[in-house]
């Protein structure tokens, strides 16, 4: 926990650090209205990466987030095209509901027939975009087609922010409360520490990882529609690519690929941290390809602090292996 | 030291090709090795006999470099050796073949035989076509019949044991150390492995044969060594010993009352099982266990004891048997039913299956308890932290804060955090498995004064355990498992080492109903 803890406050420390840099160059960055601006742009990766978070903490992990975004984001975009006139509530309830089955299968697959989670969601993600591609033949969903109402919920502003963003903060108050106060969310860092000892305790391994599952699939599914309205248009390949960046955020934020170890907090801060990145070096002017160096860099950094922490538990186990003689 | 049968090898002019003089080796807290001697001879198998901790792996362990001794001297020829590192051992021809057999499922098993030492061409690069060779001439000198191009994960069991000790072979080898080679082979299979110890002896090499079966020692040793905590108990030739005396030499202490087992009062029937069985593992398991009672479980490893406790807590299905708590029927399909029906088990292997060490202490405590202080899914902490409190309080666990992350602790202080966590659950029925395996002596004293008071306080206890004093001194009754069957349930003046051990391997011995 100690470790974890000043993990966070060095991820804030670097984030703070990053705003003043870019500050001294344009102070307009660090205005209030552009940080809420940065944290709205910031809330798909935010609420992605916490569902990812769940997933890594079983000893899993979910590339298909973002083909689950895109497939769920379409659907909704049919459905809007469809009956232009249906509610959002009923659009983000179908969106939570697509995601979760999606999720569910991933889960499903990994519980049941036992596959390693790398390659049922490598599997699940192509085919996730191969269904897009069935149901539209390719063809975009373009803005003049979408309903006011849909593109108009995730930017409408409440209390200067838009819905995106509350949606964000709503997602991870949630999240915060399921791991830290739920039987399932201890189940999550039980299975994720040690898969053995939570089987003693009662805790079924594959049902968690399921849950987990299920967790990360119905907030991509949010995501999606979100995304897909947020953006006005939908295609096959909208966020291509975007479960990387989602799993960079986790590795960011100090969650362990071994699983058992991360918090709410750090994830948000890896997710921040990222889309401080690639909102702040295009004003000061930075190529591109340095974001995705610093991004790198990032995670390598990350990844070295992880391997760390690690390390002296490895040596606890030699030395009891060492007792059992 | 009581030194029943230490006549020294007797032919003088044959001088042994190998020799422990003296060895010592300490770990934290256990002394592993206290000044033992061994000795082998070119064309003679020597068996190394002795209960589970005597020592023997240890040994194993010092021959090939793995653990450098802390006093004592090994004797090559005569003259003094030391093997830092495992390379050192295999150049100076001491190879092991590993009770558990290191190989590569993916490499074909000439790649296998030769991997580290491979045979070079001039450029440096390995020389398939040698090494092929090489093997194959290995493989038909043990008279083992296998391809040496194909991968090792399309071979049985049997031809991956020949693989290993062709791999053994491979290096010029003088002392071949085989670590109960035939705990994992068929009957046809070990009558094909003491073809190969013979083929072996006729080469002139000198062999370990570490092995707990009697028949087995017999039938091949030429002579014997037997250790016992850690020490140097006799050694002799194989044609002068009776079975009985090598079973008093491997038990043959005194039993110290270093147990302070406590009266309790041994109350109702708390436990049925009846007709226990499972497919590969073990039959026909019946047993009671009263309130108050401690049930000895003893037998040799891979007996099949944790194997049977693992199936009555849910983690495997029996093919058939039942369960009654208090008279009652239970199903018991996953540990969470067994933790509902007041049965917990506290594993073997507490590192890997005890405590959560990314988790702090409170967390760990109350995870099997979480359905007590929690509604509707959600945890109320306030109740985990007092739930959490009370246990770690009465196990006297010492932490700066309960919040502290479990892997900081200290092994022992680990301990009573994985038994706090079994107790907070208020079972009926606490399966302890091999509680004081690998912990040192004063920590052994704690945990059976623990175990004590659970009896005391009306828990029921099973405690499997492979240390003799440690069943005698702890159980009112003791059931003896060899080969995943229940042999006998012994108790009262019927408990002796002797008789324990002697049905633990089976040994049929007139005027005993084994």
């Amino acid at each position: 926990m100690t470790h974890l803890k000043s993990r966070e406050t060095i991820l804030f420390g670097a984030i703070l650090c990053l705003l003043l840099v870019v500050a001294t160059r344009f102070p307009g960055f660090v205005a209030p209205e552009n940080l809420i601006a940065v944290f709205t742009d910031t809330s798909p990766l935010i609420i992605l990466a916490l569902g990812q978070m769940a997933v890594i903490l079983t000893r899993c992990i979910d590339l298909s987030v973002a083909a689950n975004l895109a497939l769920t984001g379409m659907v909704c975009a049919m459905i809007n095209v469809a009956a232009p006139d249906l509610p959002v509530g009923v659009i983000l309830t179908v969106a939570l509901a697509i995601g979760a089955m999606l999720g569910a299968i991933n889960g499903i697959l990994v519980w049941k027939l036992n596959i390693p989670p790398i390659v049922v969601t490598l599997g699940t993600m192509t085919i996730f975009r191969g269904i897009i591609f069935l149901l539209t033949e390719g063809k975009w969903i373009n803005a003049h087609e979408m309903s006011p109402q849909f593109t108009g919920f995730p930017r409408s502003d409440v209390l200067g922010m838009p819905v995106l963003g509350w949606i964000a903060v709503l997602v991870s108050v949630v999240m915060l409360v399921v791991m830290a106060r739920t039987t399932l969310g201890r189940s999550i860092y039980a299975v994720g520490g040690n898969p053995h000892a939570a089987v003693y305790t009662g805790i079924d391994v594959g049902k968690t990882q399921f849950a987990a599952f299920v967790i990360s699939g119905m907030l991509a599914g949010l995501t999606g529609y979100l995304w897909v309205a947020r953006y006005s248009v939908a295609y096959v390949d909208i966020a291509g690519g975007f479960e990387l960046d989602v799993v960079a955020a986790c590795v960011i934020g100090g969650v362990s690929i071994a699983g058992g170890a991360g918090t709410v907090v750090g994830t948000l801060l890896g997710a921040l941290f990222l889309g401080v990145v690639k909102n702040a070096l295009p004003v000061v002017d930075i190529s591109p390809f340095w974001q995705l160096a610093i991004s790198g860099a990032a995670i390598i950094i990350a990844v070295a602090f992880n391997a760390q922490s690690g390390r002296s538990k490895g040596r606890v186990i030699l030395k009891s292996a060492e007792h059992a003689q | 030291m009581t030194n029943q049968a230490s006549e020294q090898s007797g032919d003088p002019a044959f001088a042994p090709v190998l020799s422990l003089d003296n060895i010592t080796k300490t770990f934290p807290g256990v002394k592993a090795l206290d000044g033992v001697e061994l000795h082998l001879y070119a064309g003679e198998v020597t068996a190394l006999i002795g209960e589970n901790g005597a020592g023997k792996s240890t040994v194993v362990k010092t021959l090939t470099g793995i653990y450098q001794p802390d006093g004592g001297q090994i004797m090559l020829d005569g003259k003094p050796v030391h093997f830092p590192t495992p390379q050192d051992a295999a150049d100076a021809g001491v190879t092991a073949i590993h009770q558990e057999t290191v190989l590569f499922d993916e490499l074909t098993v000439a790649e296998n035989v030769y991997i580290g030492h491979a045979p070079k061409n001039r450029f440096g690069l390995i020389d398939t076509k040698a090494m092929h060779a090489k093997t194959t001439e290995i493989l038909n000198s043990i008279g083992a019949p296998i391809d040496a191009g194909i991968k090792l994960k399309d071979l049985g069991i049997a031809s991956r044991h020949l693989v290993a000790i062709a791999r053994a072979l491979s290096v010029e080898a003088r002392v071949v150390i085989m670590d109960e080679p035939t705990a994992a082979l068929s009957q046809t299979e070990i009558e094909e492995l003491y073809e190969l110890v013979n083929k072996l002896k006729a080469q002139g090499k000198a062999i370990l044969f570490i092995s707990h079966k009697f028949d087995e020692i017999f039938r091949i040793a030429d002579r014997y060594t037997v250790f016992r905590d850690g020490q140097f108990v006799g050694a002799g030739k194989i044609n002068g010993v009776k079975e009985a005396e090598l079973v008093q030499m491997m038990v043959g202490r005194a039993v110290e009352q270093l147990f302070p087992k406590r009266h309790a009062e041994i109350g109702d029937e708390v436990l049925k099982v009846v007709g226990y069985s499972h497919p590969t593992e073990f039959e026909d398991i019946n047993f009671t266990l009263r309130r108050g009672e401690i049930l000895g479980f003893y037998g040799l490893v891979g007996a099949g004891r944790s194997e049977f406790m693992q199936s009555l807590i849910g983690i495997t299905r029996p093919s058939k048997g039942v369960v009654r708590i208090d008279g009652t029927v239970k199903v018991i399909r996953s540990p969470a039913d067994a933790i509902q029906a007041g049965i917990v088990y506290v594993p073997e292997d507490r590192g890997k299956q005890g405590a959560i060490v990314d988790m702090p202490i409170f967390q760990n405590v109350t995870l099997p308890s979480l359905h007590k202080t929690s509604r509707d899914g959600f945890i109320r902490l306030a109740e985990e932290f007092a739930l959490a409190r009370e246990y770690t309080e009465r196990l006297d666990l010492r932490a700066a804060s309960l919040d502290t992350n479990v892997g900081a602790l200290s092994g022992g202080n680990q301990q009573k955090v994985v038994i706090a966590k079994w107790l907070a659950t208020q079972p009926r029925v606490i399966i302890l498995d091999e509680p004081t395996k690998g912990i040192d002596i004063g920590s052994k004293a704690a945990v059976h004064d623990f175990m004590s008071e659970l009896a005391a306080q009306g828990l029921s206890v099973i405690m499997v355990s492979s240390e003799i004093p440690e069943i005698l001194g702890m159980s009112d009754r003791v059931i003896v498992m060899r080969e995943g069957r229940m042999v006998v349930e012994l108790q009262g003046d019927d408990l002796s080492p002797e008789t324990l051990v002697r049905h633990a391997v089976g040994i049929q011995t007139e005027g005993d109903a084994a």
